[in-house]
């Protein structure tokens, strides 16, 4: 690969970064909160797929873009907040809950959003940030969508949420111990309601993102398992917000190499190109899994872990 | 392929009209035996690509009288879609089956006609073999790659040459609308290339997206596709400004400034054809092929990305094909230097059905 | 997870009640035909909204899941993998791993069977050799596959539910890169696919009916493992280990061992699975194989509470509802998503009844008087 073909794929990596990692930082994001309490919701591909839906069809009936990111949530909020409730009736299995809860919100979605494939929905705009460099592949690779930069400073506050409110505190201790928590005087059944509800929510403006921004537009194939593997990318980030964000910028980066070595005239074996995501974040689990930051960060309430 | 082919010749040599009846237990003979037809599509109806294009077509047929229609989508080809054909066959009363994807025939539509030798059976793929497969099975399919060809035309023309190509796999199928592609611009613009990128899957929506803006960001001035639904391959490249051609459906409206044509089945001559044996009583033919020369395919109204020359040279190549001008005229080398076509091929000449090569001035590669 | 390895209480027969074992089988059977009512009248409640009648929805459930021989037939042969993978599942999960690589696992198994094949069947090797050794190479395939995400679970401390998802994915690709690369038929121009076995080598129907071996052979492992899970000493460790995995590695239990030969014989049960999908139904192996299988065995072994027995009618039960779904879009014009919005509320509805579970008074142990 000459020098000029790297640059290509640096910057398609880049960009690729910005434009596919948004939704997995919202749902990881969400999911991150969930987790900190103490449950797992695998359930949020459903928020993301029906969030996509809702979004794109409230967008292309009310002809405003970001009332549809209103709506993606709500829709997100009502499934977290059934997982939530569901998953505190007692002996109920909270992984097993989210994959069924997946099922009914794609399900649901594919149902009502057989007639919004076809029309043209208003989209959200993005930030041109890349105009001065004059290089068109750099342009396009910083234009991004204000739901990136929501994303990362809800990472932020979030993090520093966790660190250093009474809130934040709460959250942790509930998905640490739940004993200790209920002996605070906490309502632990509260505190993991609400946040599976707001992990929800959030999982749904991601699926606002993939219909009202990249790519763009609502058909049934547009997740195809990118909720799942934002879930996963929570455990790869240790339960930390702002590894969240690295996570998925990385997975968005990887997820253009396929695409960027194609058009720069490395053509074989472009599977695994394809497949480069999911190969890396395996490697880097192996690599990392075992170290005692890893056993130290796992909320001690999540069944997925013990 | 051998047999197919010999059926094939045989049916280009009968000419024009494009029906090759065989002659069949006329199971249809009785006009007044009501005709349950049962469509299978891979997809959702409403996918704005492949399964749309058919199951808008197949309203002509529910326009019958004497023929109702049970339709169902999103049947994977596996063994469930034999299991629905068998169930429209013994629940609904099926008596012809429409299986409208690739992978649907063999072993599932093969094996079922068979087993059910009253009920007719036609598969969207020129895959029927007269030899070997049953004679109550059939084929039809319009070969698309010609109004790919019409589209590298009108994009060679309506930019510098420069064109990017989405492709799903690297089967023949998408392989010949590639190469058309470019002989379609080489034919007004000796220096066109096309550039293809594949995305391992039909449908995947993030990475045809990501496609896309890679082919533009390494200087494709038009963009096109063979994807299932095109949508959002046409949506990012008009989105990053430039041109685009559509694929399998009407994707104009979607472009309102960077359109320039669109390649599309015109499966209503096939089903309206077989609506009419349908209407006589007469039997279905087995094997239906064609293109221009027999009004299965065309072109996407222009859109405001067609130049007035590319208007002008596209429509001539419709002409020309119409009087069954060749695509691949020899000597023609694939992109690795070996000479692949060797002389003129017939447009529907099978040798093409087998390709597994990209023309010289195609960048990329199939493994 | 452990579903039910607390020790159940010794059997006490009181006076005119029948005995624990047999309220804990009546409750078993009650809950989840109590939660499938439920289910129908919710979607009831929401085929009414949309202006549809129930009444002809479920009895058109029932005419194409269940109401003739054929429909028995394509209920059976539709769970015939879903029994596999349902498997595939629950015994991991009885250890304690949510293992949801049962996907890779059944693709690849698929492809190795069918890469196997192209050597023996080239060289005419007889039919009762080749198909033993394709599924023995199946099965190894899938097994080895999970028992990795099973070994770096256990000696490497990776989460095996990212893993076997990561896996799957890998697995996919591979299968494709293969299929439609060194091994290709390069007969199978625009499906891209391995060698076809031939008529010769596909394996046929079960005698008298149209449904193929993959059910029989789902059938016999789930009777097999349920002896093993519930019966023999592997089983009561691995159940053990399920409950606690330090306390039981305190106790000197071999658990690396138990977890990795539970995922073994997970990953061979995918396989098989796979193997059918081969043997039985494509004839060779391509892109068709990723059929979702796999994430829907998830689901059903939860349903079954990962009880290997229980895992064949709910996987019928399944089978029968895709079954029948063609028949809702043919019949009442409504979409294909129908059945998934169905299917979604079972799931909910089901695993919320878990917590009606010991809380029924009726099936309790206890003096009649107690009853409500």
């Amino acid at each position: 690969m000459n020098e000029g073909a790297l640059v290509t794929v640096l910057i398609a990596m880049l960009g690729g970064a910005i434009r596919v990692s948004t939704p997995f930082m919202f749902v990881a994001l969400g999911e991150c909160l969930t987790e900190k309490s103490g449950r797992i919701n695998l359930g949020l591909e459903g928020n993301l797929v029906l969030g996509a839906m809702v979004a794109y069809g409230v967008s292309y009936l009310s002809g405003n873009p970001w009332l549809g990111v209103l709506a993606a949530g709500s829709s997100g909020l009502i499934l977290g907040a059934m997982h939530g409730y569901i998953c505190k009736l007692p002996k109920v299995n909270d992984i097993a809950v989210g994959i069924a809860m997946m099922s009914f919100g794609t399900g649901i979605a594919f149902f009502f959003g057989k007639p919004y494939i076809q029309p043209t929905a208003p989209r959200l705009d993005s930030i041109p940030l890349g105009d001065w460099t004059g290089n068109s592949a750099l342009a396009q690779a910083l234009q991004v969508n204000p739901l990136f930069f929501v994303g990362i400073a809800l990472a932020l506050a979030m993090s520093w949420a966790f660190a250093n409110t009474k809130w934040g505190l709460i959250v942790r201790m509930t998905g640490d111990s739940a004993a200790s928590a209920r002996a605070m005087g906490v309502s632990v059944d509260l505190v993991r309601f609400l946040a599976t509800s707001a992990g929800g929510f959030l999982a749904g403006i991601g699926g606002a993102f993939l219909s009202l921004y990249y790519p763009g537009s609502w058909n049934e194939g547009l997740s195809s398992g990118q909720g799942l593997m934002a879930v996963a990318l929570v455990i790869f980030a240790r339960w930390d917000p702002i590894r969240c964000i690295w996570a998925a910028l990385l997975f968005g980066a990887a997820g253009a190499i396929g695409p960027a070595l194609q058009s720069v005239g490395i053509t074989s074996g472009y599977y695994f190109f394809n497949a480069a995501p999911y190969i890396l974040t395996l490697f880097i689990m192996i690599a990392s899994a075992r170290s005692k930051a890893a056993a130290r960060d796992v909320p001690g309430e999540l069944s997925i872990t013990k | 392929m051998s047999a197919n082919s010999f059926n094939r010749r045989a049916f280009l040599k009968a000419g024009a009209a494009g029906v090759a009846a065989s002659a069949l237990p006329l199971n249809f003979a009785k006009a007044q035996t009501p005709v349950v037809l049962g469509a299978v599509y891979v997809g959702p109806r409403d996918d704005f690509g492949w399964n749309q294009a058919h199951a808008v077509s197949m309203e002509i047929l529910k326009s019958l009288p004497n023929v109702s229609v049970i339709e169902e989508e999103n049947v994977p080809e596996t063994d469930a879609v034999s299991q629905s054909m068998e169930s429209m066959i013994n629940l609904d009363g099926a008596n012809l089956i429409l299986a409208t994807s690739f992978g649907y025939y063999n072993p599932f539509v093969v094996d079922l006609a068979k087993k059910y030798p009253d009920v007719q059976f036609r598969h969207a793929a020129p895959l029927w073999n007269e030899a070997s497969d049953p004679a109550n099975a059939g084929s039809y399919f319009p070969y698309l790659n010609q109004a790919h060809y019409v589209n590298g035309v009108a994009a060679g023309l309506s930019s510098s040459g420069k064109i990017g190509f989405v492709a799903a796999k690297p089967i023949p199928s998408v392989l010949s609308n590639i190469n058309s592609v470019l002989l379609g611009a080489k034919s007004v613009n000796p220096d066109a290339t096309v550039q293809v990128i594949f995305t391992g899957e039909w449908s995947l929506p993030v990475r045809e997206a990501e496609a896309t803006n890679a082919l533009v960001d390494a200087g494709a001035e038009v963009i096109t596709c063979h994807v299932d639904s095109p949508k959002v391959v046409i949506e990012t490249a008009e989105g990053r400004g430039v041109k685009t051609c559509g694929h399998n459906a009407s994707q104009a409206p979607l472009a309102p400034t960077g359109f320039i044509t669109g390649a599309e089945y015109k499966w209503e001559t096939i089903y309206a054809g077989y609506a009419s044996a349908l209407a006589a009583g007469e039997p279905l033919p087995n094997f239906m092929i064609g293109g221009y020369n027999n009004d299965m395919l065309r072109n996407t109204a222009y859109g405001a990305g067609a130049t007035t020359e590319a208007i002008a040279a596209a429509d001539a190549a419709i002409a020309a094909m119409v009087a069954g001008e060749p695509i691949y005229k020899g000597m023609l080398k694939d992109n690795q230097g070996n000479v692949v076509v060797d002389k003129d091929y017939d447009n529907y000449d099978p040798y093409l059905d087998g390709m597994n090569w990209l023309l010289e001035g195609v960048q990329g590669s199939i493994t | 997870m452990a579903v039910d390895t607390a020790p159940t209480p010794a059997p006490v027969k009181l006076s005119g009640r029948p005995s624990v074992r047999t309220l804990k089988l009546a409750e078993a059977i009650f809950i989840p035909v109590f939660a499938l009512v439920i289910s129908a009248l919710v979607f009831s409640v929401f085929l009414l909204f949309l202006g549809q009648s129930p009444i002809d929805f479920f009895s058109l459930i029932w005419i194409g899941g269940f109401g003739s021989s054929f429909s028995w037939q394509q209920s059976l042969q539709r769970a015939a993998p879903l029994i596999l993978a349902g498997l595939a599942f629950a015994i991991p999960a009885r250890i304690g791993l949510t293992m949801i690589g049962a996907e890779g696992a059944l693709v690849l198994g698929g492809f190795g069977a069918a890469a196997i094949a192209i050597p023996l069947v080239t060289y005419a090797v007889p039919p009762l050799l080749t198909l033993p050794l394709m599924a023995l190479t199946a099965m190894a395939v899938g097994g080895v596959w999970i028992g990795i995400t099973g070994w770096l679970k256990h000696y490497r401390g990776v989460n095996e539910t990212i893993a076997s998802l990561l896996l799957s994915y890998i697995a996919i690709a591979i299968m494709n890169f293969f299929v439609e690369g060194l091994l290709r038929d390069p007969a199978s121009a625009n499906k891209p696919s391995t060698l076809p076995i031939g008529e010769a080598y596909r394996i046929g129907a079960m005698p008298g009916t149209s449904v193929h071996w993959g059910l029989a052979a789902g059938i016999v492992l789930a009777i097999v493992l349920h002896i093993l899970m519930t019966r023999t000493t592997f089983g009561f460790a691995a159940r053990m280990t399920g409950g606690n995995a330090r306390a039981s590695q305190a106790q000197g239990l071999p658990v690396g061992y138990l977890v990795v030969t539970c995922c073994v014989v997970a990953g061979a049960c995918a396989g098989l699975a796979g193997f059918f999908e081969v043997a039985a139904i494509h004839g060779q192996a391509n892109a068709s194989l990723v059929a979702g299988y796999g994430f829907t065995g998830i689901l059903i072994s939860f349903l079954a509470r990962h009880n290997a027995l229980a895992v064949v009618p709910v996987a019928i039960l399944f089978g029968a509802i895709a079954a029948a779904g063609g028949l809702i879009q043919r019949r009442m014009g409504m979409p294909d998503a129908t059945v998934l919005v169905l299917q979604g509320i079972i799931f909910v509805v089901l695993l919320t009844s878990e917590s009606l579970y010991g809380r029924i008074k009726f099936f309790q142990p206890g003096p009649v008087g107690e009853r409500t």
